[in-house]
């Protein structure tokens, strides 16, 4: 057992101050465990030197899955004997990270007899990361974890972890049951997510509203975002009383409504909700008086990535709107479908977003059978080189398409 | 050994949601009508039947200890009969039905040095990466920086009097593994030295076809030295991605004195208002200087000020810089515009200012 802690002068600083210090909850660790101790020293000597010691990669996993377990070695394992082998675990959380203090300590008995007792709630896809532990306990851990329910995430050129907003379970702009459909398709493509088969990873994300708390426009390859396509439903009472404790109507929500297509005479709002650009803002400053429309589904956007180039890191419109109901057979048909096509086309680590670029979004869209539209541009092409795939012959004879119809 | 007899267990997938939702929100789901935000870190969500369920939301570091998990565990048993959750910015979040609950509850929490806030016009947690902590690839350490930056910021966080939500984020190295480049701030880890190639031991761990294909600007080819088969670096034409590092553990482009920070502004992932945005460069290069990294702290300090004094009620960092201009910007910041600010890579030319709407 660790007896000493290391000496860290430079750590010690970062105790200091009000935010909640990493250091503690290291060195925490580090009084009953060997790996947090050599990790505390490792640490120290890279804030000292300004440079890491972790080395590149490595294979390690569990039987059957192909990912959820990142290697890491140290490329100083004399000095620091604990952190050797210190390989992460990514454990599935549960949707939108709702727990019960016995599933957390589960959690930590297991993590506690098996590892560092040193975790990331959560890794920015999503899971619960356990941070450092050495091959030989991979398939213990995994197994312990599988008998109280919890199975590993994704990694590598695989689904990852699929992830989502609180959604209906507490909030009240909900457009689709975010939690429900992120389990299903968690369960459905479980395959995909632990046997990497694919040229690259794929994420998906499932956001309630516009607000797009999960981020899932700027960091997921497929993003579900709900969305409403009725009217706005208006309380105007309610929107009164929102005036009536200081709300500046007209500066604060009508003039900052993209759309510019609301209207306040003083004494009623309205809505010209054939413009509407379904961005939330008058929603969610007038929360009680104002609630997406009865017409709920969800719109799904592809391919957050393509570096550097401004605007085509971010998703784009695939399917303005759809039905989000059980089975989701509709949209797993879709998912099928791109995942062939990327599968077979897409390069070594080339992402879904990175294709479409290389393709064309067009000849993308006739790949998996989707007809273009344009809420799915921001604007048609300025460049007229444009590629036409057929021309005329003299003596074509008109006739002939009308009868193949 | 018991637990060897069991049947091994794969694809079962994560827990079902439903075993850790409390029994009001089991009762009123997707029945919200609206919520309230009481005080800094405290919300209410009132169901249509009146139900209503508490939110005590305070900060943590992200990388917990499991005895910080038992604690947390027990907090909720203490107040919220064991129901808490996590946010997407690594917050937690404690579930209480009892409101008489929630004032010892936010004690409790302070006590224990986690800080509550990070609700309505407040900057939240900073989403960030593994750093010096855990990858091979790090320019700079990720949870140094966040609690430095956040010792600071904390008074933003337990209050509501920004003009807006405030979204920091920071990746310690371009392969982003957290979404820094929609935040409002991000703050970026950056190498500036090329690769140095290990040509002992390049042709061993790596392939050579892959390698020259992984760099975007073609600035690797085959070569050979001492009649091994290795590759050289065309160092003018390296932008410092790493990529060729990702596949290829000879080619480290670590390195302490290039090492450091680069900080980008103006991004946002809401649709609130205006459409989703990119950050975009504010400082291209701050050296590392562990471990309380001042100046990152006072470049970042004197971002969110000038922002939260200048910006108009609601507008986040990039809607108000859309506003004023970027020369304004960069004037007000007191940050000196340089080549590194122009892009320079493939449709760079969008960029650039194409009209006359300048201001002076
Ligand atoms: C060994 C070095 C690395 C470590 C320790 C590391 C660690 C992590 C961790 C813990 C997560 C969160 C995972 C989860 O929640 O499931 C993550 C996500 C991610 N990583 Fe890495 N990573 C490494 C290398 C890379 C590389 C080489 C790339 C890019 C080529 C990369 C890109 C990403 C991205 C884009 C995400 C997801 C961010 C999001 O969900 O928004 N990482 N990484
Ligand atoms: C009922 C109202 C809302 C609920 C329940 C809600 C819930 C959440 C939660 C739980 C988080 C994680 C936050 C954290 O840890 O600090 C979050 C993040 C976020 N929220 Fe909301 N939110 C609401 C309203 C809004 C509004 C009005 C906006 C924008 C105007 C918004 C935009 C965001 C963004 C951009 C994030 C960060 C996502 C990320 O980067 O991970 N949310 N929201
Ligand atoms: C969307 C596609 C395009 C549109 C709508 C467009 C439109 C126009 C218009 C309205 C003018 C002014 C004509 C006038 O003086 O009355 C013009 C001029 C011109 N365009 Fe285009 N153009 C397009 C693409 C191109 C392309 C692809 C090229 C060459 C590669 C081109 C080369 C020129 C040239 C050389 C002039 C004369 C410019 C001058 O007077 O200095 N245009 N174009
Ligand atoms: C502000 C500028 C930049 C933005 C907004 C940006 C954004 C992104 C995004 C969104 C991703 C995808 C992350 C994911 O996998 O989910 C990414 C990946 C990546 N970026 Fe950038 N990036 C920027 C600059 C750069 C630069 C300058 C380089 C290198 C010169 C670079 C190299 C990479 C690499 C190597 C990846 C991973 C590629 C892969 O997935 O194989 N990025 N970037
Ligand atoms: S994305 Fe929308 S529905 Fe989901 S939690 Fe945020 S505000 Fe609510
Ligand atoms: S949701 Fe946005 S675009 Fe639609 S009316 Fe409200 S402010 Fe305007
Ligand atoms: S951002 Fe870069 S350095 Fe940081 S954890 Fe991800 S891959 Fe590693
Ligand atoms: S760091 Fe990037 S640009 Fe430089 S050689 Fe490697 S792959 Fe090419």
């Amino acid at each position: 057992m660790a007896d000493q802690l290391p000496n860290t002068p430079m750590l010690d600083e970062l105790e200091k101050g009000k935010w909640p210090s990493f250091v503690k909850e290291i060195k925490t660790a580090a009084a009953s465990n060997d790996m947090s101790k050599d990790l505390l020293g490792i640490l120290e000597k890279s804030y000292s030197e300004k440079i890491g010691h972790w080395k590149h990669g490595g294979i390690v996993g569990v039987l059957g899955y192909g990912g959820g377990v990142i290697g890491r070695y140290c490329d100083v394992p004399k000095e620091f004997p604990g952190v050797s082998h210190f390989h992460t675990m990514r454990v599935n959380m549960p949707a939108a990270w709702f727990y019960t203090s016995d599933a957390l300590r589960t959690i930590a008995d297991i993590w506690e007899k098996h590892g560092s007792g040193l975790t990331n709630m959560h890794g920015s896809t999503g899971d619960i990361i356990l941070l450092g532990t050495t091959t030989d306990e991979l398939e213990p851990t995994f197994q312990e974890l599988a008998q109280e329910g919890f199975d590993i995430g994704g990694s590598g050129s695989d689904l990852r972890t699929p992830s989502c907003c609180n959604g209906m379970a507490r909030c009240e702009w909900a457009c689709y049951d975010t939690m429900k459909a992120c389990y299903d398709l968690t369960m459905h493509f479980q395959d995909e997510l632990h046997r990497p088969a694919f040229p690259y990873k794929y994420k998906f994300k499932f956001a309630g509203c516009p607000n797009d708390c999960v981020a899932s426009i700027a960091r997921a390859d497929m993003s579900f975002i709900g969305v409403w396509r009725d009217e706005i439903q208006i309380d105007q009472e309610k929107v009164k009383e929102h005036i009536d404790k200081g709300v500046d109507i007209v500066n604060d929500v009508i003039l900052r409504c993209p759309g510019q297509c609301m209207k306040w005479d003083g004494k009623k709002l309205e809505i010209e909700d054939e413009y509407c650009r379904h961005c939330m803002h008058c929603i969610n400053v007038l929360n009680k008086g104002l609630k997406p429309g009865k017409d709920r589904g969800c719109m799904i956007l592809i391919g957050s990535k393509a570096p550097i180039v401004e605007g085509a890191q971010l998703s784009s419109v695939l399917v303005p709107f759809m039905k989000m109901e059980e089975p989701y057979d509709e949209l797993k048909d879709l998912v099928e479908r791109i995942w062939d096509i990327w599968c077979e086309e897409g390069k070594a680590r080339e992402r879904v977003g990175e294709f479409i670029q290389r393709v064309g979004l067009g000849n993308f869209l006739e790949a998996i059978e989707v007809e273009p539209l344009p809420e799915m541009i921001a604007h048609p092409r300025e460049n007229p080189y444009v590629f036409y795939e057929e021309y005329y012959e003299e003596g074509d004879d008109d006739d002939e398409e009308e009868e193949e119809e | 050994m018991a637990e060897a007899q069991k049947e091994r267990l794969t694809d079962i997938g994560p827990p079902h949601y439903q075993k850790f939702l409390p029994p009001v929100i089991k009762d009123n789901y997707g029945k919200w009508d609206y919520h309230e935000i009481l005080k800094p870190g405290v919300m209410v969500h009132v169901a249509e039947g009146g139900d209503k369920i508490f939110t005590v939301r305070a900060a943590s570091p992200r990388l917990v200890s499991i005895d910080k998990i038992r604690k947390y565990a027990d907090l909720a048993d203490k107040y919220c009969d064991g129901y808490l959750r996590f946010t997407s910015r690594n917050n937690v979040e404690f579930l209480l039905t009892d409101e008489s609950k929630v004032d010892p509850l936010v004690k409790d929490l302070e006590e224990l040095g986690h800080p509550v806030g990070g609700l309505g016009n407040a900057i939240s947690n900073i989403v960030h990466t593994q750093g010096w902590v855990h990858c091979h690839s790090a320019a700079t350490d990720a949870s140094g920086i966040v609690k430095c930056v956040m010792d600071e910021l904390s008074e933003y966080f337990t209050s509501m009097k920004l003009p807006g939500k405030l979204r920091i984020a920071l990746a310690c190295c371009l392969n982003m593994c957290g979404a820094v480049h929609c935040s409002d701030i991000a703050i970026l880890g950056i190498h500036r030295r090329p690769p140095k190639v290990f040509d002992d031991i390049l042709p061993k761990q790596c392939e050579i076809p892959s390698v020259v294909a992984s760099c975007p600007t073609a600035a690797i080819r085959p070569a050979s030295k001492d009649g091994k088969k290795t590759v050289e670096v065309i160092e003018e034409n390296c932008m410092f991605c790493a990529n060729c590092y990702t596949v290829c553990p000879a080619m480290p482009l670590n390195d302490p004195l290039n090492d450091g920070v680069s900080i980008w502004v103006g991004g946002k992932v809401s649709n609130a208002r205006h459409e989703p945005m990119f950050s975009k460069l504010a400082i291209p290069f701050i050296p590392n200087n562990p471990p309380r990294w001042p100046e990152v702290v006072d470049a970042v300090k004197n971002l969110v000020e000038l922002w939260a004094k200048n910006a108009r009620k609601y507008e986040r960092m990039g809607e108000w810089i859309e506003r004023i201009g970027w020369p304004k910007f960069f004037k007000m910041a007191g940050i000196e515009f340089e080549k590194e600010h122009i892009d320079d890579f493939k449709f760079a030319g969008l960029t650039y200012k194409r009209s006359t709407h300048i201001t002076y």
